[in-house]
């Protein structure tokens, strides 16, 4: 009997009052979205959550009685949630929706999202607010189409934190053995897509069975309630300890000073930092912060910054503000792999609005690389994605677009696909794709003669040398060396040297990384093109960055060789044949490679020949057998066979 | 209210997500007007954006005026409209005989308010409004979209709102349409006190107990009505609704008259 009051006493003290007199910041609420599929029970499982931890405000329950009374059922817990009259008449959920409790540890928002496929919209809607997701599977039933199909979504929405809820134990008995099995299929399915889940728990929403209280009916379960499991979640890190992302949303004016508004999204940024303005790469320094309180020495992710800059750099909206020397990717095509939400299907050749935090780019759909069987996890063909699907598509843009991996920086990673202004898909980006197949009005045409006989002609396959390295280190005598060489044994040798394309084919480009990058696409182009024709393409180009070489690298495809010109900036200034350094020294020249750019060091070049250590002769030796080795068609005497 | 610790403190985060929210409507909507009621919502409303758009409000702000406000209301409309430098409109609402006569009473004296918007629409051309509504407010609320499309006449259709994920919001933009933009949505009815004190952001003083009795909601005269209370400051109120089972809107009367009023209400246009 003195339990059984203690019980109710407890019962009736409002969650929300305990540990009140504890005065802290508040926290904020930890979002937690509820999904799966249709019937599986997530909305009963949101009513008896909260019922059972008596966070009902009052006359809720008594108003939920009535409503269910006026429709002929017994108790609809459902309707807490499903509030339209169309939800209501219809028993089902349309979209996504909030509420509010609390544990003693801390306060939750759950987020409820509808099962249907007809309104994946608006799971994703919910989805994409959470930190951890409750999957909620039937036990009877088990695993189903939309149960994989969220988790799917989940892992592309970056929600990795999962608790899957067998739900209706009751109708199997409570066994142990019904609830293995659907643990078994799920825990599976979530683990091919990288997710472990944290607890699988059996539970039945209708009874109430372990979700605040321990069920006695499963006694054989020894992890904890959902309850338990919700409060056991361990909150996302901050992100400020991640490169600085800090997308332009607008420009103001203040007198004469102009302010770069927008959320930082990653990092942090003080001022006197000296950043870099993404896709041009102008550089900056930061001369005031504004954080809406005045002005801070410092902000950090998450906060909205107005920002001025002691140089007069062209803002814009949709410009990511990074450190220098860690701009984001720059690439006009990209690979992604995409959620489509909308009724109307994408197809290869649609034109849509990728938006990438605060900018938008025009894009074609290119290529479909690979269509996502979300059932079997298997890769299918085709050139539709229709509503509720998931592909890996190639996205081209005619300027260039500012990106990270998802991987790396998940915020800078991800779209969202526009259709006139509404919403309709989303992405992941997974890095920079080359230009080599041409969709839409532009037929390719071939050649009359084709490579193979090009080549049989020359004894010679085609391809391309292309040597990076720092301005001096020899690129280009080495290419003019060996083309003397192979030409004098009767080769077809062509040397395409970046300073002499930048005075005609590439006059037009600077050196900003969307210039580099272009710059570099023309040459792989020619190069590529020449190649086919059963030439030797000896390219001579500094190419810095790992970036600018992968793009080289995919645009000419096979007969590519990365041929690393090694030698330090120290050597490469000492010789200065053409007075550069000393002028990049003396802050003539901006942005040049080894002074005040970066060289990246090739991770897997296919020959290096280190210049401060060998001569020239050597090294064009060197850099000929290579390409003997590789590239002749007969070997006999170690000397390819002439016209 | 520096803080050294690495999260931003709750208020921060729900600030910043707002000012985000307010400076995307700025660029994303040609006609923008923020709606006030006079709450603390809509106070507090127009304090993000005295923040967002560096101390000034380069938008009109609209008073759907019934004439049925509280005095005390008035007066603090008139103060503050000149002291935040306000470009206020306040145009009156057309009267209960144009409402829908299905509807129950009190719905239609609120109702009023939905008539008086579609006038203010139609009149400034307006293709965004800014609202204080919250998701913890009511049960229809908390399905709304941050940017929010709605059709001819202001209809909210409630089944076929658009994704928003990843602060991507939809406008489309269709004649005799607009978007309604949601900045506090995230917001709870306690979140907002705390901020009112940090901020020290002015109030009607109704919202404070005076013989057993405050307002917790703020509406018209007739059909708003105060909640037994003996809160004399935000802290007290703070501490009130920390504790608290009763709903915030139980003081009105058109969220009570019938199970879909308030649903009705909005889907011709209302809050």
């Amino acid at each position: 009997m003195a339990n059984a009051a203690l019980r109710i006493d407890s019962l009736s003290t409002p969650v929300q009052s305990q540990g009140a007199n504890v005065k802290k910041a508040p926290l904020a609420p930890y979002p937690i979205v509820i999904v799966g599929h249709v019937d599986h029970g997530k909305s009963t499982l949101i009513g008896r959550l909260l019922h059972d931890t008596d966070s009902l405000p009052e006359g809720r329950l008594a108003e939920l009685k009535k409503v269910s009374e006026q429709r002929g059922l017994h108790m609809e817990w459902s309707f807490l949630l499903d509030a339209l009259q169309i939800e209501r008449d219809q028993g089902i959920t349309l979209d996504t929706t909030r509420i509010w409790f609390r544990t003693p540890k801390r306060p939750y928002v759950i987020i409820d999202a509808p099962g249907h496929r007809e309104f994946l919209r608006n799971m994703v809607t919910g989805a994409a607010a959470a930190d951890a997701a409750v999957l909620v599977t039937d036990a009877e039933r088990g695993i189903s189409e939309q149960t994989r199909r969220h988790a799917y979504l989940l892992s592309l929405l970056g929600v990795r934190k999962v608790i899957v809820a067998v739900n209706k134990m009751d109708l199997v008995d409570h066994a142990e053995d019904a609830w293995k099995g659907v643990a078994g299929d799920v825990s599976d399915y979530l683990q091919k897509l990288g997710i472990e889940p944290l607890y699988v728990i059996p539970l039945s929403a209708r009874h109430g069975d372990n979700i605040a209280a321990r069920s006695e009916k499963m006694a054989w379960y020894r992890g904890p309630t959902l309850l338990e499991a919700l409060d056991l979640l361990v909150p996302a890190a901050p992100r400020t300890e991640a490169a600085l992302r800090l997308p332009i949303q607008d420009v103001y004016r203040k007198g004469d000073t102009r302010l770069a508004v927008g959320r930082i999204e990653t990092g942090r940024l003080k001022v006197g930092d000296k950043v870099e303005i993404a896709p041009t790469g102008q550089p900056a320094t930061v001369a005031s912060i504004d954080a809406g309180k005045g002005s801070v020495p410092e902000a950090r992710a998450g906060q909205s910054v107005a920002v001025s800059f002691i140089e007069d750099a062209a803002l814009n909206r949709g410009q990511i503000i990074a450190p220098a020397g860690h701009m984001p990717h720059i690439a006009t095509t990209i690979r992604v792999r995409a959620f489509w939400l909308d009724p109307e299907s994408l197809t290869a050749g649609s034109r849509i609005t990728l938006r990438l935090t605060t900018s938008e780019h025009p894009v074609v759909v290119e290529k479909f690389e690979r269509l996502v069987d979300v059932e079997h996890l298997t890769d299918g063909e085709g050139s539709e994605l229709g509503q509720g699907g998931i592909a890996e598509i190639v996205l081209r843009s005619s300027a260039p677009i500012a990106f990270d991996h998802a991987s790396d920086l998940p915020i800078t990673g991800r779209a969202g696909l526009a259709r006139g202004g509404r919403i309709v898909g989303g992405c992941i980006l997974l890095g920079a794709a080359s230009n080599v197949t041409v969709a839409g009005p532009v037929t390719a045409v071939n050649n009359s003669v084709n490579r193979a006989a090009f080549e049989a002609r020359n004894g010679h396959r085609g391809g391309v040398i292309w040597l990076t390295g720092l301005s001096g280190a020899g690129k280009s005598t080495l290419s003019m060396g060996t083309q003397r060489r192979l030409f004098d044994d009767g080769w077809r040798v062509a040397v395409l040297d970046g300073d002499n394309l930048r005075k005609g084919l590439n006059k037009d480009l600077g050196f900003a990384p969307a210039e580099r990058l272009e710059n570099v696409r023309r040459v792989a182009e020619v190069a590529k093109l020449m190649a086919e024709t059963g030439t030797v393409v000896l390219v001579s180009l500094i190419s810095p960055t790992v970036e600018l070489r992968d793009l080289a690298r995919s645009i000419v495809g096979d007969g590519f060789h990365e041929v690393w010109v090694k030698a330090d900036v120290t050597t490469c200034a000492a010789r200065d044949p053409k007075g550069l350094y000393a002028a990049a020294q003396a802050g003539k020249i901006q942005q040049f490679t080894g002074v005040s750019a970066p060289f990246e060091a090739p991770a897997k070049p296919d020959l290096v020949l280190d210049t401060s250590e060998m001569d020239i002769p050597t090294s064009s030796e060197l850099l000929i057998a290579h390409i003997r080795r590789h590239l002749a068609l007969s070997q006999a005497d170690g000397h390819a066979v002439g016209i | 209210m520096s803080n050294t610790d690495q999260h931003l403190d709750h208020l921060d985060q729900l600030e910043a997500q707002s000012i985000y929210i307010l400076r995307e409507a700025r660029v994303r909507l040609k006609r923008l007007g923020l709606l006030w009621s006079l709450g603390k919502d809509s106070n507090v409303l127009i304090w993000l954006c005295r923040k967002a758009f560096m101390g000034e409000l380069p938008f009109p702000v609209a008073h759907l005026d019934t004439g049925l406000e509280f005095p005390e209301s008035y007066e603090f409309r008139n103060r503050y409209a000149q002291e935040w430098g306000l470009n206020l409109i306040k145009d009156e609402c057309p009267p209960i005989e144009m409402t829908d006569p299905t509807l129950p009473p009190g719905t239609r004296i609120a109702a009023r308010k939905s008539l008086g918007l579609a006038a203010a629409l139609e009149k400034y051309q307006f293709d965004g409004l800014i609202t204080g509504i919250r998701r913890d407010e009511q049960a229809t609320r908390a399905k709304e979209r941050i940017f929010s499309p709605r059709g001819l006449d202001g209809a909210w259709q409630a089944a076929h709102q658009p994704p928003e994920f990843w602060d991507q919001y939809t406008i489309e933009r269709h004649p005799g349409t607009h978007t309604r933009v949601h900045p506090l949505l995230a917001w709870t009815e306690v979140d907002v006190w705390r901020y009112i004190k940090r901020e020290e952001i002015p109030l009607v003083p109704l919202y404070f107990a005076k013989d057993g009795k405050r307002f917790r909601s703020l509406g018209e005269i007739g059909i708003t009505f105060p909640v037994d209370s003996h809160a004399t400051t935000i802290d007290e109120i703070i501490d009130e609704l920390e504790t608290t089972r009763t709903p915030e809107r139980a003081g009105r009367s058109m969220d009570h008259e019938a199970e879909d009023a308030f649903e009705r209400l909005r889907a011709t246009g209302y809050l």
